[in-house]
């Protein structure tokens, strides 16, 4: 069938680049609104729009995730997550 | 267009997008899951193109492959050491990801070809319609039903505390 490839990146997960991968999840999960709303419902726009506001709301959710990592880098010195286990410096 | 045409270029950009994606979280080194990423998401745009809907793509291309993957890139370089190498969970932790993932490909596929979709005897697709921008600016700006300016400015005002957010957690004590 038509959607599995696209379902195939949602359920992929790593525990490395753990962003990275946020990211590919979400991107998917703005595929499918998009495919959804051409497919089943052609003359409505709301998948479309869910998709804006979602790449929106990404975007800034990068920013302040990646504002965290540089600040927990300059506290501990390394990104990794086994070495995160305290919060405060 | 030929239907031929499109399924190769469809065919093409699927592969491309899953085998890209496969790399980007399997790659040793960060920077390179980062390009992979980029690649992803400019096929992504390549779908938006596909189901006509180009707005779609450009704000997929100028907000995705030109700011985020920019942002990633930076952090990135600020916070690798010279030649450190990415520390590796055990063979458990990549098991464990694995079952997840083919457990929920199996279902999405199980419940895909099980099942119709109830809304599938709407008329497919008609042509190549593409929404004008028009109709976009006025959904967006209006307040009536389907019309969108409160997510719009509240899209707005979370983008700002993000600003500001961003700005406080990462600056020089």
């Amino acid at each position: 069938m038509f959607f599995i490839g696209i379902y195939g990146f949602i359920t992929r997960k790593n525990m490395i680049a753990i962003l990275i991968s946020l990211e590919l999840v979400l991107n998917a999960v703005e595929i499918n609104f998009a495919v959804f709303n051409r497919y089943l419902f052609p003359g409505q726009f709301e998948g479309m729009f869910f998709t804006l506001f979602g790449i929106a709301i990404t975007a800034a959710e990068t920013a302040v995730a990646l504002a965290i990592i540089i600040n927990a880098y300059r506290a501990i010195g390394n990104i990794d997550i086994k070495n995160l286990s305290k919060m405060k410096h | 267009m030929d239907p031929i045409i499109n399924l190769i270029v469809f065919a093409c950009l699927g592969v491309a997008s899953l085998v890209l994606s496969v790399l980007a979280v399997s790659s040793k080194s960060l920077l390179r899951a980062a390009t992979y990423l980029l690649l992803v998401l400019i096929c992504t745009a390549g779908f938006y193109l596909f189901l006509n809907y180009h707005f779609l793509a450009a704000v997929q291309i100028s907000v995705y492959a030109g700011g985020v993957v920019v942002l990633f890139i930076f952090a990135i370089f600020l916070t690798s050491n010279k030649g450190d190498v990415m520390q590796k969970h055990q063979a458990q932790k990549y098991i464990l990801g694995a079952l997840a993932a083919l457990g929920g490909i199996a279902v999405t596929a199980f419940v895909l070809l099980k099942h119709r979709f109830v809304y599938s005897g709407n008329h497919p697709m008609e042509g190549d319609q593409e929404i004008n921008m028009k109709v976009i600016g006025e959904a967006l700006m209006g307040t009536e039903k389907y019309q969108y300016l409160l997510p719009f400015e509240v899209v707005s005002l979370l983008l700002l505390a993000c600003i500001i957010g961003g700005i406080l957690i990462a600056r020089k004590r």
